[in-house]
C-alpha cells in the first residue's frame, strides 16, 4: 500500500513465546524487522537480566573476532565483501557453539603464533647483532698483536706463553656489544668520566638500518669496543652498559675462534630465517582462512547478540512457561509477524505454538511512513523538521512536487536544470554501484538523487518558461514584438535607443514562455521584476491556502469537528479577503489595462497594487489625476470594506471561538474544574486550566494574524532568488563573449580557455552555490510558510527491530 | 480574433489532461502517491505558464532596444524597414 496520506495504523500486540521457541522467534523477527519492542525490564539493571550470560557470550566472540580482524589489517590480508543475498541468518544454539569453539580455536592460535613470533625475532635480531659485532670487531684486533685479550679467555695451563700472573696486571680485557648510534656518544662521555680516561672506545657503525626492540622502529647502530684494565673497571663498564640498552655479547679474541664462532652464527641465522618464514606462511595461512569466515561469522555474532538483546526486553510470565513481550507492529504487517512466529515454532519444533493478540492502549503510537526510494527523501525532508504525529496529514506526498517546483521557480535556468538533470540521472543509472561508497558529503547528494532529479526536470520547465538558456532566449514561436519604424527613424544618427511602444508593435502574444525580445532590451529587469513579484505572491498565496485547507483534514480526522468552524473558516477567511484578494486584483489588472486604449484604461494609470492593498486595509485613499480612476473597477471601494470588515472580525472569531466553546462544554458536562498542569506544552489537553486555553489560543491567533502578512511577504524570496542566477549573464559577457573576440587560430585555443573558466565558474557557482541556496530556502519555505499552517510534529519515529539497520549501524562504526 | 485563443486552449487542455484524466490511469502499488503527483505538476505547471502568459497579454511598457538591435530584428525576424509609418490607434 503506497498511500503516503498519511501515516499507517500501528497496533500494540503482546507476544506469547515458549523459551524454546523464542530465540528462534526473534530471530524470524529480526529478519522480517516489523516490530519495535518495548523494554518491559525498564527497572531491571543489566546485569540482571535473564540472558545476560548469553550476551556476556556474544560479546567475547566479539572481542576475539576484533582481534582476529586487526591481525588481519596488520598482514593486509583483505576481508571479502559480502552481497546482501549472502548473509547468513543467526545461527540456533547448536551452531552457536560450534562457532564459538572455532573462534576460540583461531584466536588463541594467532596469539600464540603471535607471541612465538615476537621472541623468534629477538632471537633472530640477537644473532644478526651478534654476527655484526663478530664481523666488525675484525678490524680491532687485527691490527694489534693481541691473542689473548678475552676478558672471559679461559687459562690455558698448558700454554707455557701465559704466566699466571700477568692476567691480573697489565692486560687490557675488553667489552663488546652494540648500542644504538644516537646513545653512542654520550655513553662514550660517561665511560670516560667513569675510568677518568683509562678506558679505550672504539666503534664502527653498522650498515643498513637495524630493527630496535623496543619500539619496532629502524634504527642506525654501531658496534663498539672497550678496552680497559681491572676487574673494578669491567663492573662499572657493564653497569653503564646495562644503563645505555647496549647489548653486550661475548666476543673471542683470538682469530680462529672468531671465525669459527662467525660461521657458527651464519648457520644458526640460516636456521632461524628458516623457522621465521616458515612461521610467517602458517600464520598468513591461518589468517587467509579464517578471512573466508570472518564476514559470515561477524555477521552471525552481531545478529546473536541484538537477539538476546530483545530477549532481555521480555518478561517471563508467572508460571514461568513463557516468555511476554509487547511491541508497536503496523496493522498491515500483522499477518507477517504471525507467519514468522509460525516459521520459528515449526523450526524450533515446540510443542505450543507462539501467539499473538493486539491490546487496546491509550499510549500514543509510532509513526511510521511506509516509503519507496523515490518518497524516501521527501519523507526525509519533512522528518527532519519533526516526526509527525501519530496518523496525521503527511505533508511529504505532497513537497515531492510542490518542493522541486519551488525551487525550479528561483533555479529556472534550462541550461543549469539540465546539468542538475544529467548529474541526477547518473546517480540512479549506477545506483547499484554507487550505494557501497561511505563518504559523508557524496551520499547526502546520493540520498537525494531523485530529489535533484524531479529539481532538474522542474528547473528545465520554469527555464523553458522563463526563455532562459545559459541567460540566452529561444525564439521558437515567433517573437510577439516587430518593429515598425520608417528608414529615417532607424538610420538616424542621433538617436541609440529606441523604446518600443506596445501599442503598435505587439501584434500576438507569446504562447509558451517569455517573449525572447526582451532578452535584448536594457529595460528587461523593470518588466521581468513587476512578472516575478506578482508570480511570487500569487504562488505563495495559493501554497498557505492549501496548507490551511489542509488543516481541515486533521480536524476531521480527528473528530474535532467544531474546530472546523471555530478555527478553520475563519483563518481561510481572512487569508482569502485580504491576499486572495490581492491575488484577484493582480490578475484584473493584467486583463484590464493596456496600451491601446487611451484613458483610464491606459498604462499611465494602471494603479498599484501595492498601494491599493496598503490603502484598503488603512482606509486612505489617493488622489488621482484626471484621467485615470483611483479604483480599478465599479463597486471597488464598497466591495473592499466588506472584505476588510469580515476579516476584522475573524480575528475575534479565532481568539475567542475556540476557548468559549470549550468552557461551554465543560459547564454542560459539569467536569469538576481542572487542576492547572505545570509546564504547559504544545499540546493542548483537555485538562488544561482555561486562563491555560485562552492564552494559548492568544498565541495561536497573533501568530496566525501576524504569519499571513509576513509568510506572504516571505515568499518575495521567490523573486530575490532568481535575480542570483541573472549571474549567468554576467559570466556570459564577461567570460565566455571574450573569447569570440578573437579570429583563427588563436581564437580556437582561447575559446577553449575561456569556456573551461565559464564552465567552471558556471557549474561551482550557479549550479552549486546557487543551488544549494535554491534548495535551502525552498526548504524553509516548505517547513515554515507551508507546515505552520497545519502541521503538529510531536510523534516519534517507528524503529524496527531489524537486522538491516542494526547491521548498518554497526557498519559505520 | 479566434486564432488569438488557440495557445492558451491548447496548453491549457495539455495540462488538464495530464492533470485529471491520466490519473485515472493510475496502476501499481504506489497508484496513490503517482495520481497525486500528477495532479500537482500539472495544477503547478498550468499555474506557472498562466502567469507568464497573462502577465504579456497586456504589456504596460515595451522593451528598449538599440538601433544595431532593431536592425538585427529587421533582418532576421522578417520586419521590414518601411518609407512610411501606419499609425494604428
Amino acid at each position: 500500500m503506497g498511500d503516503m496520506f498519511r501515516s499507517e495504523k500501528m497496533a500494540l500486540c503482546q507476544l506469547f513465546i515458549q523459551p524454546e521457541a523464542a530465540y528462534a522467534s526473534i530471530a524470524e523477527l529480526g529478519e522480517s524487522g516489523c516490530v519495535q519492542f518495548r523494554d518491559l525490564n525498564d527497572e531491571v539493571s543489566a546485569f540482571q537480566r535473564k540472558y545476560v550470560t548469553e550476551v556476556r557470550r556474544c560479546d567475547d566472540m566479539e572481542r576475539r573476532l576484533r582481534y582476529v580482524e586487526s591481525e588481519m589489517k596488520k598482514d593486509e590480508v583483505d576481508v571479502p565483501v559480502l552481497k546482501a543475498e549472502e548473509e547468513p541468518s543467526a545461527p540456533n544454539p547448536r551452531e552457536a557453539v560450534d562457532l564459538e569453539a572455532q573462534l576460540e580455536k583461531t584466536d588463541n592460535e594467532l596469539r600464540e603464533m603471535s607471541a612465538n613470533g615476537a621472541s623468534l625475532a629477538a632471537n633472530f635480531r640477537h644473532m644478526q647483532e651478534l654476527k655484526s659485532v663478530l664481523v666488525n670487531t675484525e678490524g680491532f684486533f687485527s691490527d694489534q698483536e693481541v691473542i689473548n685479550l678475552d676478558s672471559n679467555r679461559r687459562l690455558d695451563p698448558e700454554d707455557p706463553a701465559q704466566a699466571p700472573g700477568a692476567a691480573q696486571r697489565g692486560q687490557l680485557a675488553f667489552v663488546a656489544g652494540v648500542i644504538k648510534l644516537e646513545r653512542f656518544f654520550s655513553f662514550e662521555r660517561m665511560l670516560w668520566r667513569i675510568s677518568r680516561g683509562n678506558i679505550f672506545l672504539r666503534r664502527a657503525d653498522i650498515d643498513g638500518l637495524v630493527e630496535d626492540e623496543e619500539t619496532g622502529r629502524p634504527v642506525l647502530k654501531t658496534v663498539f669496543v672497550a678496552f680497559f684494565q681491572g676487574e673494578q673497571l669491567k663492573q662499572r663498564i657493564k653497569k653503564v652498559c646495562t644503563g645505555y640498552h647496549a647489548a653486550v655479547y661475548p666476543c673471542p679474541s683470538a682469530h680462529a675462534e672468531r671465525l669459527e664462532m662467525i660461521k657458527d652464527v651464519n648457520v644458526r641465522l640460516e636456521d632461524l630465517k628458516l623457522v621465521l618464514s616458515q612461521s610467517a606462511d602458517h600464520r598468513s595461512r591461518v589468517l587467509n582462512s579464517a578471512s573466508k569466515h570472518l564476514p559470515r561469522w561477524s555477521i552471525m555474532v552481531r545478529k546473536m547478540k541484538a537477539i538476546y538483546h530483545i530477549l532481555n526486553f521480555f518478561n517471563p510470565d508467572v508460571t514461568g512457561k513463557c516468555l511476554i513481550g509487547e511491541g508497536w507492529v503496523p496493522t498491515n504487517d500483522i499477518a507477517t509477524v504471525q507467519e514468522a512466529l509460525a516459521r520459528a515454532s515449526k523450526v524450533s519444533e515446540s510443542s505450543i505454538p507462539a501467539f499473538m493478540n493486539v491490546i487496546e492502549t491509550n499510549e500514543m503510537p509510532p509513526t511510521y511512513t511506509r516509503t519507496n526510494k523515490f518518497t524516501n527523501g521527501f519523507q526525509n525532508l519533512v522528518d527532519s523538521y519533526g516526526m509527525a504525529s501519530y496518523r496525521e496529514v503527511n505533508p511529504a506526498l505532497y513537497a515531492c512536487i510542490t518542493f522541486p517546483f519551488l525551487f525550479a521557480v528561483m533555479f529556472g535556468d534550462l541550461g543549469h536544470g539540465l546539468i542538475l538533470l544529467l548529474f541526477a540521472s547518473w546517480l540512479i543509472i549506477k545506483e547499484k554501484q554507487l550505494a557501497s561508497i561511505k563518504e559523508e558529503i557524496f551520499n547526502i547528494f546520493f540520498g537525494g538523487r531523485y530529489i535533484i532529479l524531479l529539481m532538474g526536470i522542474f528547473s528545465i520547465y520554469t527555464g523553458f518558461i522563463y526563455n532562459d538558456v545559459f541567460s540566452k532566449s529561444m525564439n521558437i514561436f515567433g517573437s510577439a514584438w516587430h518593429m515598425n519604424y520608417t528608414r529615417d527613424t532607424v538610420e538616424d544618427a542621433s538617436l541609440k535607443y529606441i523604446t518600443l511602444r506596445p501599442n503598435d508593435t505587439v501584434y500576438k502574444t507569446y504562447p509558451f514562455g517569455m517573449d525572447p525580445i526582451w532578452q535584448l532590451a536594457d529595460n528587461k529587469i523593470i518588466f521581468l521584476n513587476t512578472f516575478k513579484m506578482k508570480l511570487s505572491i500569487i504562488v505563495g498565496v495559493v501554497h498557505m491556502i492549501f496548507g490551511v485547507t489542509m488543516s481541515v483534514v486533521n480536524f476531521a480526522y480527528y473528530k474535532k469537528y467544531a474546530s472546523i468552524f471555530l478555527e478553520f473558516l475563519p483563518q481561510v477567511l481572512f487569508l482569502m479577503l485580504l491576499f486572495g484578494y490581492m491575488v484577484f486584483m493582480m490578475f484584473f489588472k493584467w486583463v484590464t489595462y493596456n496600451d491601446t486604449v487611451e484613458g483610464p484604461l491606459s498604462p499611465a494609470c494602471a494603479p498599484s497594487i501595492l498601494i491599493l492593498f496598503i490603502n484598503m486595509i488603512l482606509q486612505g485613499s489617493q488622489d488621482t489625476p484626471e484621467p485615470c480612476k483611483e479604483f480599478m473597477f465599479e463597486g471597488q471601494k464598497s466591495i473592499q470594506q466588506v472584505f476588510v470588515v469580515i476579516a476584522i472580525i475573524c480575528i475575534p472569531w479565532m481568539l475567542l471561538g475556540k476557548p468559549l466553546y470549550i468552557l461551554l462544554k465543560r459547564k454542560i458536562s459539569g467536569a469538576p474544574p481542572p487542576k492547572p498542569q505545570g509546564g504547559g506544552g504544545e499540546g493542548h489537553g483537555d485538562d488544561d486550566a482555561m486562563g491555560e486555553i485562552f492564552i494559548h489560543q492568544a498565541i495561536h491567533t497573533i501568530e496566525y494574524v501576524l504569519s499571513t502578512v509576513s509568510h506572504t511577504a516571505s515568499y518575495l524570496r521567490l523573486w530575490a532568488l532568481w535575480h542570483a542566477t541573472q549571474l549567468s549573464e554576467v559570466l556570459w559577457n564577461m567570460v565566455f563573449s571574450m573569447g569570440f573576440k578573437y579570429d583563427s587560430y588563436i581564437g580556437g585555443a582561447l575559446i577553449y580557455v575561456f569556456f573551461g573558466a565559464w564552465a567552471l565558474l558556471t557549474v561551482g557557482i550557479l549550479v552549486l552555490i546557487e543551488g544549494l541556496s535554491a534548495f535551502l530556502h525552498t526548504l524553509r519555505l516548505h517547513w515554515v510558510e507551508f507546515m505552520s499552517k497545519f502541521y503538529e510534529g510531536a510523534g516519534y519515529a517507528f524503529e524496527p527491530f531489524a537486522f538491516k539497520t542494526i547491521l548498518d549501524v554497526s557498519e559505520d562504526d | 480574433m479566434d486564432s488569438e485563443w488557440v495557445p492558451p486552449i491548447v496548453i491549457t487542455s495539455i495540462w488538464a489532461f495530464i492533470g485529471i484524466i491520466c490519473p485515472f490511469f493510475a496502476r501499481g502499488p504506489n497508484r496513490g502517491v503517482t495520481q497525486c503527483c500528477l495532479m500537482l505538476t500539472a495544477a503547478t505547471c498550468w499555474l506557472f505558464w498562466l502567469c507568464c502568459y497573462m502577465t504579456q497579454l497586456n504589456p504596460l511598457i515595451g522593451p528598449k532596444l538599440s538601433m544595431v538591435e532593431i536592425m538585427i530584428m529587421a533582418r532576421e525576424w522578417g520586419n521590414e524597414i518601411k518609407d512610411s509609418m501606419d499609425i494604428v490607434v
